[in-house]
């Protein structure tokens, strides 16, 4: 069995990854036809995306630079002289029969993203090559009975993707495992979500990735490689991976090499399919695009680029130590999302950071995941749980009460001041008070309080949840723990 | 020459398919047009750096500005077949 670590009965697992990202400009790569999501079919397009003979595309400038930063943020080396090439293939996605791509002159090579695996060690994954290109239109698959390709009497083409800024990150094999896969794609992820160039969402589809997978016994020259395709969340990723190292091993055991392929991994069913031979379909024939100038990008481009870059993941988790007195583990957690980070700062803004941190992490995180939100959609604004620590740190309620608080707010966004006033939540701190509840608590057991003066003082406890109960769990907990023991021991 | 194997190679990945007859003459047209092509090989290049583009600019960008496309009407209006706001093609594989 795959265990998704490393090696398998001698064998170990390599990995690269193809990762797609879709750029968050206003417009496409080579036309100004708008990037959205959700529109009516063939209303975002215009000759250019269309592929009309005749129609020039001209290339984005912004996207050059959100492409820049992504290959910076990885480390590379930027290319002083970069052209776009022209990528062969017909599918009716494609509507010039070509992709404007890259080839031999990428925007960006060499880089490495140190990711940070479960168990505290980091290792280095290098960045072969990040490259600028063009989306292709989206294929619906119409008739049939399963709604894909395979059945369908016929497909329907919506142009309103096609020619969206894609970057792609090409790595190097130095993936060994499923979780490894799954950590790097994770921490790329929050990189770029730093950078804020794009939604980085992989079931929207603004970020996909493939891989390349082979299996070898460690220290022998690289086993023959498949590409695994369309892996459209985390999940599927670990998943598609460990079933198709685990079929090549397979293949192994039964004395057949692995052949060279493009496999699909099925989710629903947790297998693989081999789709067609890969020797046929790659033959792009790339050559240079004679529609697009060369662009060179001097010094004072790169430089401004690196100086647009806010602070990354890595800076952010040392300066979330530094400046907030977090944990490792912590600082790990909150700077893995630019958004929770973000959310964490500002709550943390106004109190006690460690006490924010436990909030974001805990209830907040918690209410997150049970409603499926993402930390933008949360009804709870974070100056309004900030509110709510402050409540907690004046004494008005306790840290007990302050969780009913907090389900109130995440199910009517309402401030946490005026939950409390409306319910009557508020802690009875006013010594009179609770002198009398306590000395009428006292009087009504006799017998507990004869016990606790003969020395049994775990009655104490006793006494506190009659008072507890008595005012719905609003008495300051140290002001009627003092005022029991006055009562009790005279 | 160009080989036939060659043509079927460039047919098939063009998806079109030819007869014998469409075989051999685009074997012999696009023998011709390499043929034509290669004269520059009789030129002496050594010391020219080889050129993606015939003219020597650089850096044409366009600010990230929408503009107005085309409508779904004006945009499917030469579509042999449409479905729905969609282009409508043959069924794949």
């Amino acid at each position: 069995m795959s265990d998704g670590h490393g090696t398998n009965g001698g064998y170990e697992a390599v990995i690269g990854l193809e990762i797609h990202v879709q750029l968050k400009t206003n417009t496409k790569m080579f036309c100004s036809c708008a990037v959205t999501f959700g529109e009516e079919p063939n209303t975002r397009v215009c000759p250019i995306c269309l592929g009309h003979p005749g129609s020039l595309p001209v290339t984005n400038e912004r996207a050059v630079e959100y492409a820049t930063r992504i290959a910076l943020a990885l480390d590379c080396a930027i290319a002083p002289h970069t052209i776009f090439h022209r990528k062969n293939y017909f599918y009716p996605d494609l509507p010039k029969g070509y992709q404007i791509s890259q080839y031999d002159l990428p925007l960006g090579v060499g880089g490495h993203l140190d990711v940070e695996l479960e168990d505290g060690s980091t290792h280095r994954v290098g960045i072969t090559r990040v490259h600028m290109e063009e989306d292709a239109g989206k294929l619906v698959h119409a008739g049939g009975a399963t709604g894909r390709i395979h059945g369908a009497d016929y497909s329907l083409v919506d142009f309103n993707r096609g020619g969206t800024p894609l970057v792609e990150i090409v790595t190097e094999p130095d993936i060994r495992s499923s979780e490894q896969a799954r950590s790097f794609l994770n921490q790329l992820k929050n990189l770029i979500e730093h950078l804020g160039v794009s939604d980085v969402n992989m079931e929207e589809g603004s970020l996909r990735c493939d891989a390349n997978v082979s299996v070898r016994r460690p220290g022998e020259p690289l086993g023959t490689k498949t590409e695994l395709k369309n892996m459209n969340s985390f999940r599927f990723l670990a998943r598609g991976l460990e079933a198709e190292i685990e079929r090549q091993l397979s293949d192994l055991e039964a004395g057949e090499a692995v052949r060279q392929a493009t496999v699909h991994f099925d989710p629903s069913t947790g297998s693989i399919s081999v789709l067609r031979s890969k020797e046929e379909a790659h033959d792009y024939r790339y050559f240079p695009e004679p529609d697009l100038v060369p662009i060179v990008l001097d010094q004072a481009f790169i430089e401004k680029q690196r100086a647009e870059l806010p602070e990354l993941p890595a800076a952010r988790k040392e300066r979330l130590i530094e400046q907030y007195a977090l944990s490792a583990y912590d600082a790990g957690v909150l700077a893995g999302s630019r958004s929770l980070g973000d959310y964490f700062e500002r709550v943390a803004a106004e109190g006690d950071a460690k006490l924010a941190a436990n909030w974001v992490m805990g209830d907040f995180s918690a209410y997150l995941n049970a409603q499926g939100l993402a930390v933008e959609e949360s009804r709870v604004a974070p100056e309004d749980l900030a509110e709510l620590l402050e409540l907690i740190a004046d004494g008005t309620i306790s840290g007990k009460l302050a969780k009913d608080v907090f389900a109130a707010m995440a199910e009517s966004g309402q401030k946490p001041g005026r939950i409390v006033e409306e319910r009557g939540l508020g802690q009875i701190s006013d010594e009179t008070a609770l002198e009398a509840i306590v000395a009428g608590i006292v009087e009504a057991n006799p017998s507990a309080a004869t016990e606790y003066r003969s020395g049994n003082k775990k009655v104490m406890g006793f006494f506190v949840g009659q008072v507890m109960k008595e005012t719905k769990g609003r008495a300051n907990p140290q002001l009627a723990n003092s005022l029991i023991r006055k009562a009790l021991e005279g | 020459m160009i080989s036939r194997e060659e043509v079927e190679h460039v047919a098939r990945l063009a998806r079109l398919h030819l007869d014998e007859e469409a075989l051999e003459r685009m074997g012999s047209e696009l023998s011709q047009i390499i043929d034509y092509v290669q004269q520059i090989g009789e030129l002496d290049l050594a010391g020219v750096e080889p050129t993606a583009h015939a003219v020597a600019l650089t850096n044409v960008f366009r600010k990230d500005e929408t503009w107005e496309g085309l409508s779904q009407e004006e945009a499917l209006r030469n579509a042999p077949n449409a479905e729905a706001g969609h282009f409508a093609v043959p069924r794949m594989g």
